[in-house]
């Protein structure tokens, strides 16, 4: 592939690097020093500025925790994250194959974010809503949901709770704070927002959390989210998971001359945070700063998690088509399970060897549940799923001209 | 019985449910201190709360935004959208989200909201002040669609639209705010002063969707309508001395198709009326479903009156809105038919 160069002076931002090239990030420094304060939570928003450039770091490669983000995990709590995100890089891993095997029409990883699911579903209320994107799956097994259920969902089989209504991925687990996921980018975010405001009208403390890719912050919707949830003070954290891809675009599409997609927050007045995504300690005590933050009454806080899509966007996406294969290699900021288990090492937690048992548990546990998902069904057998039930829940009852097309369809059975 | 025009019957509805209800929450712009451009809600934040009636940023996306996350975290949203001209904005937080939560989500999460917006013409507003865009919503699998022509029923659907557990889109002919209007701009304006239909009953009722109301009774043909095109026809037909059946449909999605075919396929003649533009107007849909129920009993072609498939122009207005002439001359061609 050979890009043709730009001829006039209408400016296409490119990434740095395409297929064929070496991939070199050494541009996109690493900050050494871990010198970004904690303010309190209820400082000004503009108090946070720099907050929006700098980057929130806790975890050293070397493995220690440093500075005054480090929210100072317990023991249970690190190996709960540690095991959490091992666990969902493995249903990921077993999914994606079993999607290759004709068994579910599509599927999507989470590959390299994990540490921002987890940190941030540990550092909240198992009560705060979140209003997810198709790249969270982690915050619901953080949350302990039933992952048989998660499994049976993709596969639009007898045991989705979703009857096959929706495509893979697209989970809704009320039970668990975890919004139906749209299909449509980005519209989630204002309606998050407006959870928020029904929570702070009621003087409820729960909030929301409201996340969307770097991608589609570009959409009308993100403006709204910001614009509402600084008007009304809503109890809200807006999240942007910035993995430098949207399918194919790479994040400087979205971001234009912008100098990071959690200074976007400034000009709202909102508190602005930008972590280290791949660092689940550093998620944690941003995501924990803001839900206090959103708690005692000061609004919402926009935080930008650095991070990376390590594998395609998609089941149906070849990323070697437009970036560089190993890219992700290159990435300076690491992989967020080894970088938690170089902490966890440091501190005699852990070893190599419980966690290449660990691995090999992980998988062997999400075959088995798989097997037993896919024991209700498939596409690539029968779904098991009755098409009369494509007629529920349209409406609270069904109309009429619903209940008419429900016999039409009967006859077409006959 | 209190007298009210459509807009005190709507600000009444709106007192009647937040009075009851504590979830029920009024927003949209200019609707808090002032009370809507219209003075739908004038009165309301006084009377419950600024937190319960307010204005919002003027953000048609965001509006129906929250009324989502709201409506999904238990509360009854009713949100104004202050032109029906100005929804698109909100079309995708309306068609892809409200409508479809329910589905989508099978039953986890609803999202029992009302948005309420003026449409219509009739008012010199142009083409950014006179859309009738029913038909661009009852498409939508999930939305219900209602319109009252009077300020009983205004009151009554309105209640009706807040307590369903479904979103509703209620619409508000603009040009009945204030009175009955049959389609010719140089009589003086009328009001609902006196009018029976002005009779708007204290607290709380009810009209049910799917239940069309019976405008006029009559034999010779049927008159399908709704909004502000309900006194058209009842003047039109008087004017032509026909004993039409006129149906005011109040609600078109669900519709009231037992009503209809009841009175085609007694009449055998069916004349079709709407503000919108033609071409895939909502007539099309109660042609076709005219068509489908009642064939064998038409004794002529469904006929449809409609506005013409332009912008709805500003001076042109009374050329555009299909009025008194347009209105009998549908009658004229439908009774003259073989
Ligand atoms: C409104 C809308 N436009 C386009 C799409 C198609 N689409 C699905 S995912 C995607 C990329 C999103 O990228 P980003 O927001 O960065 O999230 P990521 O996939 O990187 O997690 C696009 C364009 C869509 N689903 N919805």
């Amino acid at each position: 592939m050979t890009k043709k160069p730009n001829t006039s002076r209408l400016h296409i931002p490119e990434p740095p690097f395409r297929p064929g090239d070496t991939p070199d990030y050494s541009h996109i420094s690493v900050p050494a020093e871990h010198t970004l304060a904690k303010p309190d939570t209820l400082c000004e928003g503009h108090e946070t500025s720099q907050h929006a450039l700098g980057l929130i770091r806790v975890l050293r490669f070397n493995g220690e925790a440093v500075g005054e983000w480090n929210p100072n995990l317990s023991e249970e709590q690190l190996l709960k994250a540690l095991k959490d995100m091992m666990m969902t890089r493995a249903m990921d891993a077993r999914m994606f194959t079993m999607q290759r095997q004709g068994k579910m029409s599509f599927y999507m990883k989470s590959t390299g974010e994990e540490a921002m699911s987890i940190g941030h579903a540990m550092a909240l209320r198992s009560d705060d809503m979140v209003f997810p994107t198709y790249r969270q799956q982690g915050i619901l097994i953080s949350r302990g949901a039933s992952i048989k259920e998660m499994m049976c969902q993709c596969l639009s089989n007898a045991g989705d709770p979703l009857d096959g209504k929706s495509i893979p991925v697209l989970y809704s687990f009320k039970k668990h704070g975890f919004f139906s996921i749209s299909g449509n980018l980005g519209t989630q975010l204002i309606q998050g927002v407006g959870w928020a405001m029904a929570n702070a009208y009621r003087d409820e403390d729960g909030i929301a959390s409201v996340i969307t890719g770097e991608g589609s912050t570009a959409e009308g919707d993100f403006h709204y989210a910001l614009n509402f949830a600084s008007t009304y003070r809503a109890p809200c954290i807006i999240n942007v998971v910035n993995n430098q891809w949207a399918i194919s675009s790479f994040q400087g599409i979205a971001m234009g001359e912008g100098q990071s997609f959690a200074a976007r927050g400034t000009g709202y007045g909102l508190a602005t945070l930008r972590v280290d995504g791949n660092d689940v300690l550093a998620v944690y005590a941003a995501t924990a700063w803001a839900a206090e933050r959103a708690r005692r009454g000061g609004g919402a806080t926009v935080i930008e998690h650095f991070t990376y899509r390590k594998e395609g966007h998609s089941t149906s996406d070849d990323p070697s088509k437009y970036r560089p294969e190993d890219e992700p290699d290159v990435w300076p900021f690491g992989d967020p399970i080894e970088r938690l288990k170089a902490h966890m090492i440091l501190l005699g937690l852990w070893d190599e060897d419980r966690h290449a048992e660990q691995e090999a548990a992980c998988k062997k546990e999400i075959r088995e549940i798989y097997k037993q998902a896919e024991a209700m069904g498939s596409l690539s057998g029968d779904t098991n799923v009755n098409d009369f039930t494509m007629f529920e829940q349209v409406y609270e009852t069904p109309p009429r001209h619903l209940k008419d097309q429900i016999d039409m369809f009967k006859a077409e059975q006959d | 019985m209190p007298q009210m025009n459509m807009i005190e019957a709507i600000r009444d509805a709106l007192d009647v449910k937040m009075g009851q209800d504590k979830d029920v929450l009024v927003f949209g712009e200019d609707v808090g201190y002032f009370g809507g451009v219209f003075r739908c809600t004038a009165g309301l934040q006084e009377k419950h709360g600024l937190h319960r009636c307010f204005d919002t940023p003027i953000s048609e996306g965001g509006i129906v935004g929250i009324a989502v996350g709201m409506a999904a975290n238990g509360l009854r949203p009713v949100a104004e959208i202050q032109f029906a001209d100005y929804i698109y904005p909100g079309y995708d937080q309306i068609a892809s989200e409200a409508a479809r939560l329910r589905y989508r989500s099978n039953g986890d999460f609803t999202a029992p909201l009302t948005i309420r917006t003026p449409v219509g013409g009739g008012i010199y507003g142009g083409t950014t002040h006179s859309q009738s865009p029913e038909s661009l919503f009852t498409h939508i699998a999930g939305l219900k669609t209602v319109i009252p022509s009077n300020p009983y029923d205004a009151k009554g659907l309105l209640i009706q639209a807040i307590e369903d557990n479904d979103p509703v889109l209620f619409l508000e002919p603009k040009r009945l705010y204030n009175g009955p209007f049959d389609g010719d701009p140089h009589k003086p304006a009328v009001s609902w002063a006196k009018h029976e239909l002005g009779d708007v009953p204290a607290g709380h009722y009810t009209v049910p969707f799917e239940s069309a109301r019976k405008v006029a009774s009559g034999d010779d043909l049927t008159i399908l309508c709704y909004g502000t095109m309900v006194w058209v026809a009842e003047t039109s037909a008087k004017m032509m001395g026909v004993d039409a059946d006129i149906l005011d449909l109040r609600s078109l999605l669900p519709l009231d198709i037992d009503a209809i075919a009841e009175s085609v396929k007694r009449t055998g003649r069916c004349l079709i009326l709407h503000e919108a533009t033609r071409t895939s107007g909502f007539g099309a849909e109660l042609a076709a479903q005219v068509a489908e129920a009642c064939f064998y009993s038409l004794e002529v072609p469904i006929f449809r009156v409609t506005g013409w498939d332009t912008p709805y122009p500003h001076a042109q207005e009374w050329a555009y809105f299909p009025g008194q002439r347009r209105v009998c001359g549908g009658i004229r061609t439908i009774m003259e038919s073989q």
